[in-house]
């Protein structure tokens, strides 16, 4: 079936099948791999993008269902003045080390800010419990989503 | 793991999803979240031959209050239920346990609901409160309360080309209370047991209403009438508490399994009972 | 901590340097294994067994064929046409690539499709016609060694029972002679459940045979490509020189990516025998049911202790669940990994230790999960016991250790197995931490607690690792010496690059490596590109896993530096017509003694290497070293968590973690940090959660991430690090290895302060994971 979706802020109209899951469209058709696939069983959260600004698990979403919606994946997080600061906070703290579940927590993290601009750590890890990671221990992936925010207050209040 | 094949049909309209899944016959599922049919279809246990996408009926994703009842449509998902002003009590204290907040983002209330996953939270919290669910048919709508709804695991009364298209739970007029305690290995699990409580004081703060229900002990959410029935017309108090609990564990028959003994799984379910009845008129002595 | 002695902008050891990786990383240009996409690419599914043991009489892969899009359905019989349907072990066993007589746990390899599509793939697997004959499955290693047992593996020549190894150490008559003497003998028996090492990214291959020119490009995610090279040549034959393995970047490895699996055999056989590129990606299904679990030891332990809490000596029988094949990831000479750590961090004369290991109907694998070959078992057993050892005599178990401890001035220190330890100040580390803590006042809480019926709990383990596999002279993998290499290369803009044998799994090894070298040279760390990971590009090693590339690897690394430095200070001389022995090198500027203001700088000599050098002197300034170690490294830490339990639902949760971790010298503090908080959440999660177990019928319970629980965020403790720094005396950095450390000394941590928390009714041990109703059952039992 004829899909169009904008990832990224592009166009990527396609033909289908219904049973595509939204992840492997994104990864196969439209060949932007940083979103990953880590279980079957939408436990894991390393498939995890923006769908029309909500995070969602994508390998539990049919890519038939994205149509006309607008998806963020980890490539999408980067803005024309740069690295988004949920990406630089990730780098400052330590917040990844294999780095497969890092778009996945980047993208839920940068989702959490935008409403919350001050999370605690308990917030943090409340957002974060649909994601799992292997390596860090969560510790750092809190700090960094934490010092995003307030990187993000801190600017918006500067300006 | 990826789905089998399958046809989609995206309606627009309740009629027209109605229409699909009468055509579709036996093969047909509607789809609203997905988050449990679609790691069903991913893991090959389920093979629906159509798919009936509800996602795009306008008019199916208000979660609001109206004639005293909390109204919430098809397409309101666990996340609008956690976020909604308008919940109350174990509805409110449900919200924010089941699955995880991604899937929350995207699940649905009355998806789950007529799923009819005796693990599943929001059953036991609709035989609570005392909720209704509502249908719609090729013949119209009609209300079935959540009692006479359940029927099984994965089984309820649904007609074959019936779509949930709405909850209705009463909203207290009084003073109210209510809890939800899920014991869960870890977030995103389902209850190893789970106990529902609802009460309502009157005004001179004995029980006017009480509601009890447990999630993963049985092989369906099982509502605790005798508790119910004992908790009425009585003062709030540790010891009836206590009482209620003894009747509660006795109504559970778990199973032993890899999260544990049932006896252990039936002390749970008498523990949880007595600190949500207690949480549950805590809250309502308060409101 | 040891101040660095480097500036920030040159980043030696001792600074947190910002990670290399990162960079693409954070914005999606990771290249992982499923990423690669070559044109023409199949993809495979593998049709794996449903039933734990099953004679099969006949496989009907007709329907499957006639799918569009199908190329091939390889079955056991069509990879013993290639002499390909078995294949070794590293523990030299023999394993099915696919099933050609029975299958013996449920999810072996029966049969797979190559298709243009992994959607179709996964379809015509459905399609496969399995004719089993079910046989009755043997499920525990104690059913299995029982007297007429069915046999598992009846095709191994001169099998006639289910042993599958005996192994034991120590001396015997003076174990028996120390217990002779012993006030007491402490016994505790348990069991560490099997467990799963489940990085986020699963198992993978892309393999690439060219038929014609009989290149094969293989891309795997693999923790050791140049081993798996030469596996790959003398288990296929292909010829070595014509094998690439590519391990591209690595979603988490902690063990699981070692071995060698059926399906990266079968891909390469089809790649092979179709001349198209076949990709098989696994689900986390085929990961957690058929790829190398870890543990599942049942291990009985005894002390020998005197009244005033002096260990005399251990006695251990040691019994492994094997799975179906012995198929263990650990050096040749070592049945049972390094079990001999046993003894701990105490000072004792006498130890025997007797395993034994059994085939049972479950997956084979055995591989050492963030841990040295087995160390995480031992390490548990022994500060269990020594926790147990305290109760029974009546005193502290922070006393009982420091009453036993190894003391500072005893290293080098022989144990009673025979390890060498290399250096450490145990009673330094705990006191540190029982400062940190406040272990004084938590005991007198404890005691309030107790009396208004609250139960609380502290939990103490010291636990000593050995890591950095290993001196030559007794450590190899298939008969592969366990040496590691770095070849490092200034280019005469004074930029370097580093190949390494070893390989990141999300260590931070681009970034660490750099900064032993930035340390030796004075080249800033940011200066230096670090390759790893393909063998037609790196020099020879056996890899990374058991906390060896530091010790092993970054050794080879300081030890090529410190060869370049050596000739850079000829030059320097050369260029500063000075003696070579005048020349002292520090943070990259080239002196000369006694007159500080006559100086060039690494950069100038890297330019001059290539354009202006000494009288007879080669030019360049590259090498290449091959590091074997005179010994073991052994970090070690004292951890106490502090917990709750709720007496009515047996539920605990943690309410304090300190671990205080001794790695040696710390190369890049953040980066040390970030691995012992990912190792103690696995500490804690297999504590806690984390476990596979069968039902009777062999079926693999904890198949998925809805059954094996792997804690998130909200679960996970909030930890408390602390450090010393006492360095490895032989390691050329003084480092000592810190990846596995804290999943190897926390379990035993969290299940000590759960005891501790019920110990006054009676309760010595509740076996991992710790589950509620399993502490409300020991609760229930003792009162």
């Amino acid at each position: 079936m004829e899909i169009n979706i904008t990832i990224n802020g592009s166009d990527h109209a396609s033909d289908v099948e219904p049973r595509t899951l939204l992840v492997d469209h994104i990864r196969r058709t439209v060949g932007l791999t940083g979103t990953h696939v880590g279980c079957d069983t939408t436990s894991c959260g390393a498939c995890t993008v923006l769908m029309d600004g909500t995070p969602v698990k994508a390998c539990t979403v049919l890519a038939a269902q994205a149509d006309g919606s607008e998806v963020t994946t980890v490539e999408g997080l980067k803005g024309a003045d740069g690295l988004h600061p949920i990406q630089s906070a990730f780098t400052d703290d330590h917040g990844l080390q294999c780095g497969f579940c890092t778009p996945g927590m980047m993208l839920v993290g940068a989702s959490l800010i935008a409403e919350n601009p001050d999370p605690s750590d308990d917030d943090v890890r409340w957002a974060i419990s649909g994601n799992l990671c292997r390596c860090t221990g969560y510790i750092n992936i809190v700090k960094a989503i934490q010092t995003a925010a307030a990187r993000v207050a801190e600017s918006s209040n500067g300006s | 793991m990826f789905p089998s094949r399958f046809d989609l049909v995206v309606a627009q309209t309740v009629a027209e999803a109605v229409e699909a899944k009468v055509d579709a016959g036996e093969g047909g599922r509607f789809l609203a979240g997905g988050q449990s049919l679609i790691p069903m279809m991913k893991m090959r246990v389920a093979f629906p031959e159509t798919l009936i996408d509800i996602n795009r009926i306008a008019g199916l994703d208000a979660i609001e209050r109206s004639n005293g009842h909390l109204q919430v449509g098809a397409l309101v998902r666990h996340a609008d239920v956690v976020a909604s002003d308008a919940t109350f009590g174990a509805v409110a204290a449900a919200a924010p346990w089941v699955a995880d907040p991604l899937v929350r983002n995207r699940g649905t209330m009355c998806g789950s609901v007529a799923h009819c996953d005796p693990e599943g939270d929001w059953n036991s919290v609709l035989l609570a409160t005392g909720a209704d669910v509502i249908a719609q048919g090729p013949s119209g709508e009609r209300s079935i309360s959540i009692a006479d709804f359940v029927d099984g695991a994965f089984t309820s009364t649904l007609g074959e080309d019936e779509l949930v298209v709405g909850l209705r739970i009463p909203v207290p007029s009084g003073r109210s209370g209510g809890a939800y305690l899920k014991l869960e290995r870890k977030i995103g699990d389902y209850a190893t047991v789970a106990v529902a409580s609802h009460l309502e004081l009157d005004d001179s703060g004995a029980i006017a209403a009480a509601g009890l229900a447990l999630t993963s002990v049985n092989p369906i959410n099982t509502k605790v009438a005798d508790a119910e029935v004992l908790l009425v017309g009585q003062q709030p108090s540790e010891e009836l508490f206590a009482e209620a609990a003894e009747l509660a564990a006795a109504a559970a028959e778990p199973r032993d399994d890899v999260r544990g003994t049932a006896a252990w799984k039936r002390q749970v379910v008498r523990t949880y009972t007595k600190r949500g009845l207690a949480a549950a008129a805590q809250q309502a002595e308060g409101s | 901590m040891v101040a660095p002695t480097t500036p920030a902008e040159i980043g030696g050891i001792g600074h947190s340097v910002q990670r290399k990786e990162d960079a693409r990383l954070i914005e999606g240009q990771g290249n992982f294994l499923d990423d690669i996409d070559l044109p023409n690419t199949l993809h495979m599914a593998i049709l794996r067994s449903p039933l734990a043991h099953a004679r099969i009489n006949g496989i009907d892969s007709e329907a499957a064929m006639a799918l569009d899009g199908v190329l091939a359905v390889v079955t056991g019989d069509l990879m013993d046409q290639h002499g390909l349907a078995w294949m070794p072990t590293l523990s030299g066993d023999t394993q099915a690539v696919l099933a050609t007589d029975k299958v013996r746990y449920q999810g072996q390899e029966v049969a797979a499709v190559i298709a243009t599509d992994p959607y179709i793939a996964t379809d015509a697997l459905e399609l496969i016609e399995v004719d089993y004959e079910e046989l009755p499955p043997i499920t525990t290693p104690q059913q299995s060694l029982e007297e007429g047992a069915a046999l598992i593996r009846d095709e191994k020549e001169g099998q006639t029972d289910n042993l599958a190894y005996t192994w034991e150490t120590g001396d015997q008559g003076a174990t028996e002679e120390a217990f002779a003497q012993a006030d007491r003998v402490v016994t505790l028996e348990t069991h560490y459940p099997r467990s799963h090492p489940a990085p986020l990214e699963t198992c993978g291959i892309v393999a690439d045979v060219n038929s014609v020119t009989g290149q094969a490009t293989i891309y795997m995610t693999s923790q050791a490509p140049h081993a798996h090279r030469t596996l790959f040549a003398m288990v296929a034959g292909l010829p070595e020189q014509n094998i690439r393995i590519v391990s591209p970047d690595i979603g988490g490895g902690f063990g699981n990516k070692v071995p060698i699996y059926p399906g990266y055999v079968v891909a390469t056989a089809a790649s092979l025998l179709i001349g198209q590129p076949v990709k098989w990606v696994e689900s986390r299904t085929e990961n957690l049911i058929s790829t190398g679990f870890a543990r599942d030891y049942y291990m009985k332990g005894e002390l020998a202790v005197t009244d005033e809490g002096r260990i005399l000596g251990l006695r251990v029988d040691m019994l492994s669940d094997q799975g179906a094949f012995y198929s263990d990831a650990q050096p040749t000479q070592f049945r049972a990994g390094l079990f001999h750590v046993v003894t701990g961090s105490y000072d004792f004369g006498a130890a025997h230790i007797n395993c034994k290991g059994a085939f049972t109907n479950k997956a084979p694998g055995g591989v050492a999960y963030r841990c040295s070959f087995r160390i995480t078992e031992a390490s548990y057993l022994i500060e269990r016991l020594v926790q147990t050892a305290a109760y029974e005599v009546g005193i502290d178990p922070a006393e009982m250790r420091l009453r036993n401890f190894i003391q500072p001035e005893q290293f080098p220190y022989e144990t009673a197995t025979g390890f060498v330890y290399d250096s450490g100040d145990y009673p330094t580390a705990l006191r540190t931490a029982m400062d940190e803590v406040g272990y004084e006042d938590l005991r007198r809480e404890q005691a309030e607690a107790r009396a208004e019926g609250r139960l609380m709990g502290i939990g103490i383990a010291h636990f000593t690792e050995a890591v950095g596999a290993g001196p030559s002279r007794t450590y190899d993998i298939a008969g592969l010496k366990m040496i590691d290499s770095a070849e490092l290369r200034v280019h005469p803009t004074g930029k370097a690059i580093l190949k390494l044998g070893v390989k990141t799994q999300g260590q931070g090894h681009e970034t660490t490596f750099a900064q032993i070298v930035a340390e030796v040279l004075g080249i800033p760390a940011n200066d230096i590109k670090v390759e790893h990971g393909d063998t037609d590009h790196t020099p020879y090693g056996l890899g990374t896993y058991a906390s060896r590339s530091t010790p092993v690897g970054g050794a080879a690394t300081a030890v090529v530096a410190r060869k370049l430095a050596d000739k850079s200070k000829k030059i320097a001389a050369h260029l500063l017509e000075a003696a070579d022995e005048d020349i002292e090198l520090a943070s990259g500027v080239f002196s000369v003694a006694g007159s500080p203001d006559r100086s060039v700088t690494i950069q100038d000599v890297a330019l001059a290497a290539y354009t202006n050098l000494p009288e007879g002197m080669e030019y360049g300034l590259d090498d290449v070293t091959y590091y074997d170690p005179p010994n073991l490294t052994y970090p070690y830490g004292s951890y106490i968590v502090v917990v709750e339990v709720d007496p009515d639902t047996g539920v605990w949760q943690v309410q304090r973690m300190v671990a205080l971790d001794d790695c040696g010298v710390r190369i890049n503090p953040m980066i040390v940090e970030g691995q012992i908080c990912g190792g103690l959440t696995e500490g804690f999660a297999m504590s806690a959660m984390q476990w596979i177990t069968f039902d009777e019928d062999g079926n693999c319970i904890g198949a998925n991430f809805m059954d094996y629980l792997v804690p998130t965020a909200w679960e996970t403790p909030r930890f408390e690090l602390l450090a010393t720094e006492v360095p490895s005396p032989h390691h050329p950095i003084g480092a000592k290895g810190v990846g596995e450390s804290a999943t190897v000394g926390s379990p035993a941590a969290f299940v000590n302060a759960v005891i501790d928390a019920v110990a006054h009714l009676g309760v010595r041990n509740i076996d991992m994971p710790v589950l509620p109703d399993r502490v409300w059952a020991a609760i229930d039992e003792a009162s």
